[in-house]
Order: C-alpha cells, then sequence, then structure tokens
C-alpha cells in the first residue's frame, strides 16, 4: 500500500525564491539546505518549541521537524506555567531559539549560522499526508487546556486553498504577526512552503519598521497584519511603497479602517476568519461584502444549536464557536463572537480559562475577568477583573498572574472589592460588572 | 536600527514630565505622571507595558516631535527600557 505523501514545498525550481532575507532571496536549495543542517544538529526527542524571532529561522525549524519527524509545540503564551504544563505532557522537549534568549526552563538549541551552499538541485522530501507536525492549544470552554493535531495534509491543503483565494504566488509577504500562532504560521509561513509566496524574515514592528520591510522586498507585495497594527500604521503617515494586498485578521476590522486602508495604501483588503481548531476557514474583502467566503473544499452545516465544520482541510468535525449564518453552500455572516473566547493581539483564551488562574492564586478568595464594551477605533480592548483578595496588592496579585498568564491578559484595570456582585444563583451578570468599572477619564482620553 | 544613547545624556527637551504626561494620556492609565519612576522599568513588574502600549506610545510621539522610532524586532525595543531611556531617545533624535 502506498503512503501519502505531499513535497515539504511546492516552490517549483531550485532557484524558486522561498523567503526573503536582509541580505536577499532565499532559494528553494539555500532552503533546503539549512533544513538538513539543522536537522542533522537536532538531538534526540520528538518534540520542539520553536521561539526563534527570526520568520526564516522559524520556517527552517518547522521543516527541520517536519522532515525528522518531529512535532513543533505551538503554545499561546510561554508564561512559565505553561511551559512546566508542556514539559510535564512531552518530557522529552526542547527548544529552538535564534539569540533572543529567554528564560525557558527547558533545554535549548540556538539556532545555527548557515553553512556555504555546495549542493545544488537538492531533493524536496516528500512528508506523509498524516503526519502531525504541529500541536496548538485552546483552553477550553471549561478551562482545561486542549491540545489540537495538525497533520501535514491538513495544513498544506489549507495554505494552497489561501494561496489561490489571495493569488498570493509570487509575491513578497511582509509579516507584522508571529510564526507561532495560527494566523502567522498559515498566512505567513505555510503559504511560503506551500502556496508559492516568499515571507520576509524579520517581523516589524513600528511603522517606520513596517514601511523599511515592505521596501527591502520586491513587488509583488503583500501586507499580513492586524487590526491594531493596520491603524498604527495610517495614523502614522509614513511613506509606503506599493502594496499589492493587505491581509487583516485576529480582530473584528470596522468598516471606516477598511476602508482608510484600501484608499490610503492602494490595495484591497482581505480579512481571514478562522479558530485554533478549524485552522483559517473563511475570507472576506470587507469593503465589498459582508458575507464570509469558505476557503477550499471546507463546508458548514448545522449541528445542535449551533454550526460544525468540516471538510477540505479542516480536521474531523469541529464546533464553531460564534454565532454565524450560512447564506449558501460557501458562504455565511458573523453575527456575533462567543463571549467566552478572548483574542488580544491575535493571542487566544477563555475567560473559564483566565478565572481559574486567578482563582487558583493563593490569598485569592474570589475573582472574575470580564471584557469590558469594545474600544473604538480599532483600539485593542483589555481585559478587566475584579477580586476578592485583602492580603494583596494590585502589584503582588499581577505579578502572581504573570506567572500564568500572558502579559497581554493582565486586567486593566484590577478592581479589588469586598464582593463580587453574584446574584442569587451566584452568577455575574455582567452589568453588575461592568458597574465596578472607574469612570473612563474624560480628560485624558 | 536601536539607538540607545547612554544614559548620562543630558535630560535636555523634552522633559522627563512632558514624555511621562504622553504615556499617562496615551494608555490612560490611572496614576499621575509624576508618579512614574524614571528609572523602573516600563514592563513586566515595572509599569507593566506590553508592545500593544509600546505603538500607542509611539505613534503619539511620532505625532508630537516628528520622529519615527526603529527596531529590529519587537524584543528589541530597549529604547522603552524606562522613562529616562525613552526621553533620551527621543531628545537624541530630535537633535539629530
Amino acid at each position: 500500500m502506498s503512503i501519502s505523501t505531499q513535497p515539504l514545498t511546492d516552490h517549483p525550481a531550485p532557484d524558486s525564491v522561498l523567503a526573503w532575507q536582509p541580505d536577499g532571496p532565499v532559494s528553494r536549495d539555500r532552503f533546503l539546505a539549512d533544513v538538513n543542517q539543522l536537522a542533522d544538529l537536532l538531538p534526540a526527542g520528538r518534540h520542539i518549541l520553536n521561539i526563534c524571532q527570526n520568520r526564516y529561522h522559524f520556517l527552517v525549524g518547522l521543516a527541520a521537524a517536519i522532515v525528522t519527524g518531529r512535532i513543533s509545540l505551538l503554545p499561546s503564551t510561554l508564561a512559565p506555567e505553561a511551559i512546566a504544563r508542556l514539559r510535564s505532557e512531552t518530557p522529552d522537549l526542547l527548544y529552538l531559539h535564534d539569540g533572543h534568549a529567554d528564560t525557558i526552563d527547558l533545554p535549548g538549541l540556538a539556532f545555527p549560522a548557515p553553512l556555504p551552499l555546495t549542493d545544488r538541485n537538492l531533493p524536496v522530501p516528500g512528508i506523509p499526508t498524516d503526519q502531525v507536525v504541529a500541536h496548538v492549544y485552546t483552553s477550553g470552554s471549561t478551562g482545561i487546556p486542549l491540545t489540537h493535531q495538525k497533520t501535514w495534509g491538513a495544513l498544506v491543503s489549507s495554505a494552497r486553498a489561501e494561496a489561490e483565494r489571495l493569488g498570493a504566488r509570487g509575491h513578497a509577504l511582509v509579516g507584522t504577526v508571529p510564526p507561532q500562532h495560527m494566523y502567522g504560521l498559515e498566512s505567513t509561513v505555510l503559504i511560503s512552503l506551500h502556496g508559492g509566496a516568499a515571507a520576509w524574515s524579520g517581523r516589524p514592528f513600528y511603522p517606520a519598521d513596517i514601511a523599511a520591510a515592505l521596501a527591502a522586498v520586491p513587488a509583488p507585495r503583500a501586507l499580513v497584519t492586524t487590526p491594531f497594527h493596520l491603524r498604527t500604521l495610517l495614523d502614522a503617515d509614513v511613506f509606503m511603497p506599493p502594496i499589492d494586498f493587505i491581509l487583516s485578521a485576529t480582530a473584528p476590522l470596522s468598516e471606516e479602517l477598511a476602508t482608510r486602508a484600501e484608499a490610503t495604501l492602494g490595495a484591497p483588503l482581505h480579512e481571514i476568519y478562522g479558530s485554533t481548531e478549524t485552522g483559517q476557514l473563511a475570507s472576506r474583502r470587507a469593503t465589498a461584502t459582508r458575507a464570509w467566503h469558505l476557503l477550499g473544499d471546507a463546508r458548514l452545516r448545522p449541528d445542535g444549536d449551533g454550526h460544525v465544520a468540516s471538510g477540505g482541510h479542516v480536521e474531523g468535525i469541529v464546533p464553531i464557536n460564534d454565532v454565524i449564518e450560512p447564506t449558501d453552500e460557501h458562504h455565511f455572516l458573523l453575527h456575533g463572537r462567543n463571549a467566552d473566547l478572548i483574542n488580544i493581539a491575535g493571542k487566544r483564551t477563555s475567560l473559564a480559562w483566565l478565572n481559574q488562574q486567578l482563582t487558583g492564586l493563593p490569598g485569592v478568595h474570589d475573582g472574575a475577568f470580564f471584557m469590558p464594551d469594545e474600544e473604538p477605533d480599532d483600539h485593542v480592548t483589555r481585559l478587566c477583573a475584579c477580586v476578592v483578595a485583602p492580603s494583596h496588592t494590585a502589584k503582588s496579585l499581577l505579578n502572581a498572574l504573570r506567572t500564568r498568564i500572558d502579559p497581554v491578559f493582565l486586567p486593566r484595570p484590577l478592581i479589588f472589592t469586598d464582593k463580587l456582585p453574584r446574584n442569587a444563583a451566584s452568577k455575574l451578570p455582567r452589568a453588575g460588572l461592568l458597574a465596578l468599572l472607574p469612570p473612563k477619564d474624560k480628560a485624558g482620553a | 536600527m536601536t539607538t540607545t544613547p547612554p544614559d548620562s545624556t543630558q535630560d535636555t527637551t523634552p522633559s522627563l514630565a512632558e514624555v511621562a504626561e504622553i504615556i499617562v494620556t496615551a494608555l490612560n492609565l490611572e496614576m499621575s505622571p509624576a508618579e512614574i519612576d524614571p528609572d523602573a522599568s516600563l514592563f513586566g513588574d515595572g509599569l507593566g507595558l506590553d508592545s500593544i502600549d509600546i505603538l500607542e506610545i509611539a505613534l503619539v510621539i511620532s505625532k508630537r516631535y516628528g520622529i519615527q522610532l526603529r527596531a529590529d524586532s519587537e524584543d528589541n525595543t530597549s529604547i522603552f527600557r524606562s522613562l529616562r531611556s525613552l526621553t533620551n531617545y527621543v531628545a537624541s533624535q530630535k537633535a539629530a
């Protein structure tokens, strides 16, 4: 019986450009040589935490893990407690870094300096489509972390479907999002392996950095970003090289920002909808349509009170957590997000999990996180929390929380109270929580 | 590239108080500008800022002083190490 495989990359020729670095293009041959070099250096153990900051280093690390049958773990946070849990689940775990040494309590391997390219026309390895290549994590509706396995076949189909939808083949991609989270993984890394795109190695931060990164790659180019980065980029009013398309995800994009981005940057803006469980599921051009267009062969059907996704690159049958309304076989409207799921700057978690972390701290008698009303103008909305913890100061409590949760989820404000506004059923009505918030500082706003 | 001036740089315009005011206003912090220790970390267990805050502050600074901040990466935002390092950086860019 033959095993179904897909090549490590579908870039067609040894000199096809698969990525861009400050010193120029990275050919398929260069990439394969770097993958082989790193693969030979990997110590025993099947699991890798790839925290490389350089997107090309991340890509080589992911590929070296794949060709050696290893699994890359992609947690949503590197908080010490999360690392400890990963280590207990996969004791052979090591981490791959490229010099930005985080204090991670694991055996580490530094990304190697490249060797001179001596061989040409290196063979492209075939990878079994059912090989598990990555683990991604969700916090689950009960607050218990769940591991989701991603197979090579599903990731390849997903990347190809996205590339076809966006017309991304041949484009240089500049991403402001990390390669370790689903959106950045799919839309900058995987699409460079399967989909004919080529990712810029850096991760520009300030608006002037984004403009410089775009100027460092040839046209056609695309910007892979978030509503927040897009707004700060437009507000900064820096000179931008021509862009062929813009991609946004992780948070709802206002119609005003979408219109402004397209007018200012002179390029269509596409949005991606997805979840950790399904991966990217649909796209739309917000200035043209409200309806989301399913990617590839993914389909939705009603199930109980909600909907499930299956088919195409979706692995198994996956419940959709948001309120959606299919309009035909390939399109749906998004009516509301699941209030329990939190997504800040592309990092995902759930209120249930955050509440467990908060109430699990020594000295905390009761406590709850909640999301205030959305900030206008594509500003990032922060979580709030109220807590009953008489022995704590704000500083001691935040320091304790910081060891458990990602900093973007730290509450602002953190409100100390004698008693949470629980109703007779011990539930916390939203109105009661919102009433605890201090009035907005009008003068400072 | 990020250039971090030495901490011995004179506190010329803008003043520490002015930049502290920008931070408090841009982020709507519940504290007065004078409460920010000029040498304490703006990240982590100091003021607890993260990359989202830094972009917001950078935007206000670019508007106010007409300078564009640059960094190699999100993790190389050393000019935001403290209020003093940020103020010195802005002063050095203005002078340049």
